[in-house]
């Protein structure tokens, strides 16, 4: 069955080889935020990245269907809220906070490695919602 | 719980309430209304109790992580910091009262109170900030915000008058940073307290001079001095009305005049060149902003020229740069919030009874709106100068300390403007409220309650505010004036305070 | 110190393309090759000589190594940028929506 909307099937064969790639690359940069360079925010635009790839590979209805606007504003929200209470926890004393081990070892350097998921997720929905509003051109539904 | 703790609130309440906001919309009905009145009240409470704690420690400061500066960065409430918040608190809490009803007029009101939210955590987040790279952050913020909301309403004079705002904020905002980096590359150290005192050690040579120039062009077009005011008449006549009163009320007082005040009085210290630029400046805009607002026939567009013309008392009284002359600045500063937030809110409801903003078709609401009608003459009178309302004592205060520094030219240029000022303002309540009704006006309808409660109680702090120089209230004003004419003297205040 | 000037150099050159040109995409590129201008002067700032780069790991031996401040800021500010460039993208597709053009010497019904 051809499916026409989105690109040809070489791209299609290819994006669904290569989508997976781009997260799990976004992930490590997120995830080695304290060790290497990256973190959060560099993280949170290559998640970006590959979700634009699977809209503009397999068009806009089928991606749309797994991951729809309202979800992303609220997953963007929920995670700017989660910075917030992390950022709080750190505002309430020191000691104790998170991952304790030594230098250089990933589960390390207390809340940051949180605050680097926190960030990521916000980005990256925050910028294929913004991906959405400026190539749709359609109006929020509610 | 040490008393410094609360300092990180102004920021994280304002910011709790916008992120809750934009994950709950509008499930529960009305519940971004009830987030943002509880949110901005807590607020007013807590600027309130930082002005009481600053009686007995001139100066408290929270450092984040508990790093010591220069190390760490740090938030300090001084006396100019504590006058500062209880304003932006007082008239935004206000504010958000009238946009209950009145943003009814627009789709989407949440997305209006989160954006509003994040407006607001910009600007108590300069106003607290003791670190200048975290002064721009905040900056930037409280922009983007603004450029959004003045493109609320999405009409084509809305979007028009948006981007001008936004390609001329944002080049201001880049001169900033280009400021920033330049002292950064000479003194190595961003924390303000720091910066003097490194540059008191280093001669003062042309780098100094040219970031002067860029910070004086980055904050004076935020402030709208004249050169750079050309984005202000547009911008706050398009945008919905609660958003020009805190345009028009705080955000140009936040962003340029405070910032500016911080960075040349505190920071780079004040020369003779800098005082006498800030009059040049101050007289400009006071004189092109009156005679600009005498012929507009647009109600909130005069109010916008207006506005001009008020800044440019208050950098005038800046530029004078005696003790009295500020504390008659900063005066003004908190007078003006009140009396033009209750202007603007006076136009918005002569808006959303009649539909028109032209003043050569509005005439005799004076009857049809008793409420409005009163309030804008109180208003009206205060911006004035007319004895015995508030603004009458700020603007005699600031002329007479620019006669006894001896500018009495300029002083006389001052009251001429303040004649003018009356002028316009006397042709706003005879167009708009006198006269006979207009016969297509015959069947407006009054404003609801919780509009007309905001703009009484505004109207209210115009009569009494007179009594902020009472010997028991003065001390506020003082101690913010304190800071400022102490000039370079905020380091050794500020390293006090941090032993 | 020759770098410093063509930093400058490019802030002219964004400024020049704000300034003059009249097609509103066009002064939207040349703002953000000002805000490119000024990260570059920025992260020049804090170079060392014969420095490295600003990152520890556990078999390094402690040398020269440039100033990491200036990269912390300039993260920031390319966030702050792109924030910009998003609500300039946005404004300018909704006035050619409603003035139909992208030319600014059409776009001016307000006046006075």
């Amino acid at each position: 069955m051809k499916n026409n909307a989105g690109m040809t099937l070489i791209v299609k064969t290819i994006t669904r080889l290569t989508a997976g790639l781009i997260l799990i690359y976004g992930i490590y940069i997120v995830l080695q935020g304290h060790l290497s360079p990256g973190g959060g925010f560099a993280g949170g635009v290559i998640i970006a990245l590959c979700f634009v790839q699977l809209m503009l590979a397999f068009g806009k209805e089928e991606v749309l269907k797994k991951l729809s606007r309202k979800k992303c504003i609220f997953l963007a929200g929920l995670a700017a809220l989660l910075f917030l209470l992390l950022a709080l926890r750190g505002f309430l004393g020191s000691g104790n906070a998170a991952f304790k081990e030594g230098h250089f070892k990933l589960f390390s350097a207390g809340l940051i490695p949180f605050c680097d998921i926190a960030i990521s997720i916000l980005v990256g929905t925050g910028l294929f919602v913004i991906f959405l509003a400026l190539v749709l051109l359609t109006e929020v539904e509610e | 719980m040490k008393t410094a703790n609360i300092i990180p609130f102004f920021v994280i309440i304002p910011l709790a309430s916008a992120f809750l906001i934009t994950v709950f919309k509008n499930r529960p009905k009305n519940f971004s209304d009830f987030v943002v009145i509880l949110a901005t009240f807590s607020l007013l409470l807590l600027s309130l109790n930082s002005l009481q704690l600053l009686n007995s420690s001139k100066m408290i400061i929270y450092k984040i992580g508990g790093w010591l500066p220069p190390l760490g960065i740090c938030l300090v409430v001084d006396g100019l910091a504590g006058f500062m918040l209880v304003t932006v608190n007082l008239t935004v809490f206000l504010v958000m009262v009238y946009a209950i009803r009145y943003m009814q007029l627009y789709t989407d009101k949440w997305k209006f109170h989160s954006l509003f939210m994040l407006m607001l955590a910009g600007m108590n987040g300069i106003i607290i900030s003791g670190d200048l790279f975290n002064l721009y952050v905040f900056l930037e913020v409280a922009s983007i915000c603004a450029y959004a909301l003045v493109a609320f309403g999405t009409e084509p004079e809305d979007l028009e008058a948006a981007f001008k705002y936004t390609i001329m904020g944002s080049l201001a905002s880049l001169f900033i940073l280009l400021g920033i980096g330049l002292i950064y590359c000479y003194v190595s150290t961003l924390n303000m307290a720091d910066i003097s005192f490194a540059l008191s050690a280093k001669p003062n040579g042309a780098l100094i001079g040219f970031v002067s120039v860029l910070f004086l062009a980055g904050f004076g077009l935020k402030a709208a001095l004249v050169p750079f005011h050309a984005w202000l008449p547009d911008a706050h006549s398009s945008a919905p009305t609660p958003v020009s009163a805190v345009l028009s009320g705080v955000l140009i007082k936040t962003l340029g005049i405070y910032a500016l005040s911080r960075v040349f009085f505190n920071i780079l210290g004040i020369s003779g060149n800098i005082l006498l630029v800030l009059i040049v400046l101050g007289m400009l805009s006071m004189v092109a902003g009156a005679f600009l607002a005498i012929v507009q026939t647009d109600v909130k567009r005069m109010f916008a020229y207006s506005s001009i013309s008020q800044i440019g008392y208050i950098i005038f009284a800046f530029g004078i740069g005696t003790p009295l002359a500020i504390l008659g600045g900063l005066f003004h500063l908190f007078n003006h919030a009140i009396f033009k937030s209750l202007l603007f809110l006076n136009a918005g409801a002569i808006e959303y009874s009649t539909g028109r903003r032209d003043l050569r078709k509005l005439g005799g609401l004076g009857s049809k709106l008793p409420v409005t009608g009163a309030t804008s003459l109180l208003g009206s009178m205060s911006i004035s100068g007319i004895p015995p309302l508030s603004g009458f004592w700020s603007k005699l205060i600031i002329i007479i300390a620019s006669v006894q520094a001896g500018y009495i030219g300029f002083a006389f240029i001052a009251v001429l403007v303040s004649i003018v000022t009356l002028a316009y303002y006397l042709k706003f309540q005879t167009f708009a409220f006198l006269g006979k009704v207009d016969e297509t006006l015959t069947k407006i309808k009054e404003i609801p309650m919780t509009m007309k409660l905001s703009m009484v109680i505004l109207a209210g702090i115009c009569v009494v505010a007179g009594l902020m120089l009472v010997p028991l209230f003065r001390p506020i004003l003082k101690s913010a004036a304190d800071v400022l004419s102490s000039g370079t003297g905020y380091r050794y205040a500020v390293f006090e305070a941090l032993k | 110190m020759s770098l410093y000037f063509l930093c400058l150099i490019l802030f002219c050159v964004g400024l020049y393309c704000v300034l003059r040109k009249r097609n509103i995409i066009k002064i939207i590129i040349g703002l953000v090759i000002i805000e490119y201008a000024v990260n570059l002067f920025f992260i020049l700032i804090g170079y060392r000589t014969h420095g490295r780069a600003p990152i520890l790991s556990e078999d390094q031996v402690i040398q020269n190594m440039v100033d990491p401040l200036p990269q912390a800021m300039v993260l920031t500010t390319i966030v702050i940028g792109l924030a910009v460039t998003v609500v300039l993208v946005s404004l300018a597709i909704r006035i050619y929506e409603k003035y139909g053009t992208f030319d600014i010497t059409k776009i001016k019904r307000l006046k006075g």
